[in-house]
């Protein structure tokens, strides 16, 4: 059949003149684009296999190349879009399901750019955050609902707390490391966030792949999570970590579990799931043992007695419709934290269906689960973790003044290590040595200039962080927490500001 | 080193804090005795030892989950999610067992004297020399083995409890319906025929080897000595289930 099914998405450019058929672009392509003709000393190209992760452009020691959209255009038409046609092609030839990796890129509303911050002038003096302290430590996990206080008595100046508290984490920035699996990543990307977690004081999360042994040394920043897959799950996985969470759901798949196909379960991805080589890992959907609250409640109860009490145990769950009641379920369940992954949340692989139809944004998720929890009295007893596409220490500062208690950072923290969002993890064959197991591919990320470039990044966002609150006459992040009044809102309708509890720019207190 | 616990008027909590605490003062000898059991959840969780517990009375759920190790032994009926993703050990239960026994279960082995309730053995692993076990004397109900990727169950046919036997069919076959649906590994042999509209899509039918006689040989002895009951059923009258392929969902995907 003569029709042209696999229409290129991108266009490789090559300048001739500036081109030394120095071949690099041939060797760190990992999907065939680039092809070198001895007899002519010329490398052409097929754009068709190009999936724009720009890795050759960046590596070009002559900026010989240029990755731009293909030029070859469809009839224009705001119903049918080169996307869906695309996909009809792929799938009639195949009859199967598109794949897709990274977060949604369709134009959804992205609230934090409809919400504004507020800063202090005149009747509330801002503050250099230079010159005075700014306290942006973060604790999660059950806060009492009654703190009980002791003051010793030679000591008068020192106050103790009567009762010990719950498990916490402490984090020394408001952001945590979210969940990426060995397997999905790999080991170098693993280590890197191993890594950065424990310098910049915060927490890596392993995914639902086990934990690789080479990272036990970083236990004590690590959260490890339990699926319905137990892949890697026993009692010492669960003694090697500082909290436990208990996946439920993904934003970018609520409802449907995960599948790693058999061909990415190597050796050392069979080892850390402990599971056979070259099997399925098949993640059910749900829970087999969950199909209730009071179940939900069963595993959690279940890891806390495993790990003696001793660590904090929390629940992810996607933002759907009726995340609100389902969030406050949680908590009444025992969870210590509860992690909201929104709409367009990042996944390795997923149906491009669901991740691009499914779920609502975290902004108004996260919103609406603060206020629901308020209402309700049972705040205090779980941390919010907001999840699902943090771009920057802004949108940071607006989920933690929507009621977040710490944010999830995963793509910003691949991004930081070199993706390019060309959306192709589920391949295996990244580039930049990511989204593969491929040892070819995975030696170009450096564990080393990984780990040092998410530290630079926490750290500059910290930064940013304190700037802003400094800015706003605020010192301590926990005065930020949930303080809604910090926020207004920018070309949105009242529905939204609704659920988002905040007013519209212009409207004083 | 015997120890005994009355668990009548104890918690879930404080009871499995007993269980710990002696189990750490010492490790490798403790029997321990744990009388009056009124459903108290979790007995065994987490534990990491070589001990034996003797449970008298009904444990609640989860019994022995994320166990590595010890063996229980269970005197009377065993609720839901029992072994619940056990690494190692054995529980020992005389009497039924309820739903999801045995949930991702990697190693060790479960005996069950009478019937269990459904998705027993689901997600059952198996990894490197660990190959978990169940042998269910009575029948098992839906869903057996459901996405068992590897580990082997046994279904005996046997000491099937009246009561129980009314939530079955009429027929005689000792399972329910869909047989190892989405199963890509390991193996189930169930006592006597199995209709194919009971089977799960991705398992199929096939013939006992020697290995298999073996392998069952050895277990249903076990499973005599346990609980002592019942003739030794002819090996040979056995339908043994395995997966059709270990990527079931292969060709889910347009790439």
């Amino acid at each position: 059949m003569a029709l042209k099914t696999r229409q290129a998405d991108f266009c490789v450019e090559r300048d001739e003149d500036k081109c030394i058929s120095c071949q690099v672009c041939l060797r760190q392509c990992s999907n065939d684009v680039h092809d070198y003709d001895s007899e002519e000393d010329k490398i052409y190209s097929e754009n068709s296999k190009c999936v724009g992760c720009h890795r050759c452009e960046s590596l070009c020691p002559t900026e010989a190349l240029k990755i731009k959209l293909s030029e070859s255009e469809f009839r224009k038409n705001h119903n049918w879009s080169p996307g869906h046609i695309k996909n009809i092609y792929r799938q009639a030839d195949s009859g199967g399901i598109i794949l897709t990796g990274m977060g949604s890129d369709s134009p959804y509303p992205v609230y934090w750019d409809h919400m504004l911050l507020n800063a202090a002038q005149i009747t509330n003096p801002s503050i250099d955050p230079l010159r005075e302290p700014m306290e942006i430590k973060t604790f999660i996990g059950n806060k009492s609902d009654v703190i009980k206080l002791q003051v010793e008595e030679e000591k008068p100046f020192r106050i103790k707390l009567k009762e010990k508290l719950s498990p916490q984490l402490e984090l020394s920035t408001p952001i945590i490391f979210s969940a990426m699996s060995f397997g999905s990543i790999s080991y170098n990307a693993c280590f890197s966030l191993a890594m950065a977690a424990q310098q910049s004081g915060t927490y890596f999360n392993t995914g639902e792949g086990g934990l690789h042994k080479g990272l036990a040394a970083y236990k004590e920043n690590t959260i490890v999570q339990v699926a319905s897959g137990r892949f890697g799950v026993d009692i010492e996985y669960l003694k090697n970590a500082a909290a436990v969470e208990i996946k439920i759901g993904q934003g970018a798949k609520p409802g449907i579990g995960g599948h790693l196909p058999g061909e990415k379960v190597t050796s050392e991805v069979s080892n850390s799931r402990m599971i056979p080589q070259g099997t399925d890992a098949i993640s059910p959907a749900p829970h087999h043992d969950i199909y209730s609250i009071e179940d939900l409640k069963q595993l959690i109860f279940a890891l806390k007695e495993a790990t003696d009490y001793k660590k904090p145990v929390g629940v992810k769950v996607s933002a759907v419709h009726n995340i609100a009641p389902i969030a406050s379920g949680v908590v009444r369940a025992g969870a210590d934290f509860v992690t909201i992954d929104g709409l367009r949340g990042g996944t390795g692989a997923a149906p491009q269906v669901i991740r691009d139809n499914v779920g609502i944004p975290i902004e108004l998720a996260l919103a609406s689960v603060d206020s629901r929890l308020r209402e309700e009295g049972i705040r205090q007893n779980a941390s919010i973790l907001a999840a699902g596409s943090i771009r920057s220490s802004a949108d940071i500062i607006k989920a933690i003044a929507l009621g977040a208690d710490a944010v999830y950072i995963a793509t910003a923290a691949l991004v930081s290590m070199g993706c390019h969002l060309c959306q192709k993890c589920y391949t295996g064959k990244c580039n930049w040595g990511i989204a593969t197991q491929d040892p070819y591919l995975t030696k170009r990320l450096n564990p080393q200039i990984g780990s040092r470039r998410l530290v630079n990044l926490l750290r500059a966002w910290s930064l940013e962080i304190k700037e802003m609150l400094g800015g706003a006459g605020i010192n301590a992040i926990e005065s930020l927490r949930g303080n809604r009044e910090h926020l207004r809102g920018i070309g949105i309708g009242e529905k939204e500001m609704e659920i988002l509890g905040i007013k519209y720019a212009g409207e004083a207190w | 080193m015997n120890y005994n616990i009355n668990a009548k008027v104890l918690g879930y909590r404080e009871l499995n804090k007993r269980v710990k605490d002696i189990i750490e003062k010492s490790p490798h000898s403790a029997n321990i005795n744990i009388n009056d059991v009124c459903g108290q959840k979790y007995i065994g969780d987490g534990i990491k030892a070589c001990s034996l517990i003797k449970i008298y009375g009904v444990p609640g759920n989860d019994l022995g989950a994320f166990m590595d190790g010890p063996q229980i032994e269970v005197y009377e009926n065993a609720q839901d999610g029992t072994g619940n993703t056990m690494n190692s050990g054995k529980i020992i239960v005389y009497g039924d067992a309820g739903d999801i026994l045995g949930y991702s279960m990697r190693g060790g082995e479960i005996y069950v004297k009478g019937s269990v309730g459904y998705r027993a053995g689901i997600h059952m692993k198996a990894y490197k020399k660990k190959i978990p076990v169940i042998i269910i004397g009575g029948r098992a109900g839906d869903f057996l083995g459901e996405y068992m990727s590897g580990g082997v169950i046994i279904v005996l046919g046997q000491n099937a409890d009246r009561q129980r036997e009314l939530s079955f069919d009429s027929t005689k076959e000792v399972v329910g319906n869909l047989v190892g649906t989405g199963m890509h590994g390991g193996t189930i042999y169930i006592k006597g025929k199995v209709s194919d509209y009971r089977l799960g899509k991705e398992v199929k039918k096939m013939p006992l080897d020697k290995m298999d006689l073996e392998l069952l040989q050895d277990y249903v002895k076990n499973h005599q000595n346990f609980f002592g009951c019942g003739q030794l059923p002819d090996l040979e009258n056995f339908t043994k289930l395995i997966p059709f392929s270990h990527r079931p969902y292969g060709k889910l995907y347009a790439y």
